[in-house]
């Protein structure tokens, strides 16, 4: 994506290696998160964002890159996806470096205040404050409702392909219609036994080439394409044989299948940030009003996942809020340097580090 | 304004008169009626304010766009008469209006 280009992104690793040092690693690259690196810059404190999404912008990239937001002061209209690339010009002076496809599995405290952080793929971070600004959480595959699912998950029904080798000769039920759905389909194919892509209608949000390529298939007689709605599994203990399908004229009939792939999209959920050791109240992080700052000196919390009194859960408060973090967080990461307040308008030192002085 | 009926799983009817311009999905969380979450807020970027128009009503309250289409893939139990009630927009014309509740959402 070229909003990225304001930032480096770092190819995922999983191998051990040395700590990544900076002065404060901020978790979710949404809006709240991307203006955290303007306010922290503007102090002279360098920052690593994680994201468990392949871009940059959190919901407004996932949920609503093309709807619009009326309520960014200044700016009467943009789009979410307007707001992501003009946020990611705004902070080009303090070159962030972004990791994303990753998530923060760990948190630990090994200063005062200074943590380790590790992510997912093992990427390990050594830092003096912590922003967490992951929004709803962190965004995740949709469980389609189907009963019983639970059961079969991770040993027949899977939501994400990591190794492709994994359903070799296997009689593969792909569920969905958007990009994910036929990507698999086409991918795994050659492989499978038997591939049927089962959609509620026979029409495809995902790329048409790939629509195309899908058909073609399913003509030669390669794959088979089934219009409806999973109802039910068959199987027994967390192996499935089938799955019963309603069709859109009502009528039930049965798939045979041994694994089944739903791509139903994604949705958000807490994750990890329950284990981090910082207080939560209703699946939000508890924060005081005046740097933002949770239970634990160093780790703060800002724009949809905290609440105090008086949150609301817009973008406008959220970019308040890194604002008065970033104070604090000077504290941690230069305890010994004195805080002097200045307007961008009017000083020379902060627009030499806006690369406009 | 116009009266709006939601029907929930269970056969029970609640009815709300809401103003002109408002949607469905509004009408609903504004009154606290079961059945519907919107966890999107209207942007039709989920599908948690799924509704099912009353068969007499389909023609008056219209198909939906290709987009709110491909939100309804994310649905449970979508059928022919499936609305998403942020995209249904109230007017004198719906006054009367029968949507029901799926048994769950998304």
């Amino acid at each position: 994506m070229a909003a990225c280009q304001a930032g480096v992104v770092q190819p995922k690793r999983s191998d051990m290696s040395e700590a990544i040092k900076t002065d404060v690693l901020i978790i979710g690259a949404g809006p709240c998160g991307l203006f955290a690196v303007f306010e922290l810059g503007l102090l002279d404190m360098k920052t690593h964002l994680v994201d468990i999404l392949d871009k940059v912008g959190g919901q407004c990239a996932e949920l609503y890159p093309e709807k619009p937001i009326y309520d960014i002061p200044g700016i009467p209209f943009v789009t979410g996806q307007g707001l992501t690339e003009a946020l990611m010009e705004q902070i080009k002076p303090f070159h962030p470096t972004f990791h994303l496809n990753e998530m923060v599995e760990r948190i630990e405290k090994i200063g005062d205040p200074a943590f380790r952080v590790t992510t997912d793929a093992g990427k390990v971070f050594e830092c003096k404050a912590v922003v967490i600004s992951a929004g709803g959480g962190s965004f995740q595959p949709k469980r389609p409702p189907v009963p019983g699912i639970e059961a079969y998950e991770g040993s027949s029904v899977f939501y994400s392909v990591r190794k492709m080798e994994q359903f070799r000769d296997k009689d593969l039920m792909i569920v969905g219609g958007g990009d994910s759905a036929l990507d698999w389909t086409l991918n795994l194919h050659p492989i499978a036994r038997r591939v049927t892509l089962l959609h509620r209608r026979d029409d495809f949000r995902a790329a048409p080439h790939s629509v195309e390529q899908m058909r073609a298939l399913v003509a030669a007689g390669k794959m088979d394409l089934k219009i409806g709605q999973v109802t039910g599994l068959e199987g027994e203990g967390g192996m499935l044989t089938g799955a019963a399908v309603k069709g859109n004229d009502n009528a039930l009939s049965k798939v045979v299948c041994n694994t089944m792939l739903p791509f139903f999209g994604l949705t958000m959920k807490l994750g990890p940030v329950a284990n981090w050791g910082i207080t939560l109240e209703n699946n939000l992080v508890p924060v005081e009003t005046s740097a933002f700052e949770t239970s634990v000196p160093g780790i703060f919390a800002i724009g949809d996942i905290n609440t105090y009194p008086g949150k609301l859960k817009l973008i406008l408060c959220g970019f308040h809020e890194g604002a008065l973090m970033a104070q604090k967080a000077h504290r941690y990461v230069y305890p010994d340097k004195r805080l002097v307040f200045q307007y961008t308008t009017s000083s020379s030192s902060l627009q030499k580090k806006l690369g406009v002085g | 304004m116009a009266k709006i009926h939601f029907v929930d799983h269970n056969g029970e009817t609640r009815t709300i008169d809401v103003e002109n311009g408002a949607t469905v999905m509004e009408a609903a969380i504004r009154n606290a009626v079961p059945g519907i979450e919107a966890e999107c807020g209207g942007a039709c970027a989920c599908a948690t304010c799924h509704v099912y128009v009353d068969e007499a009503w389909r023609e008056k309250v219209g198909s939906p766009s290709p987009m709110e289409e491909d939100m309804l893939d994310f649905g449970f139990d979508v059928r022919p008469n499936s609305r998403l009630s942020c995209q249904i927009k109230v007017s004198d014309e719906l006054d009367g209006l029968v949507v029901s509740t799926p048994e769950r959402q998304a």
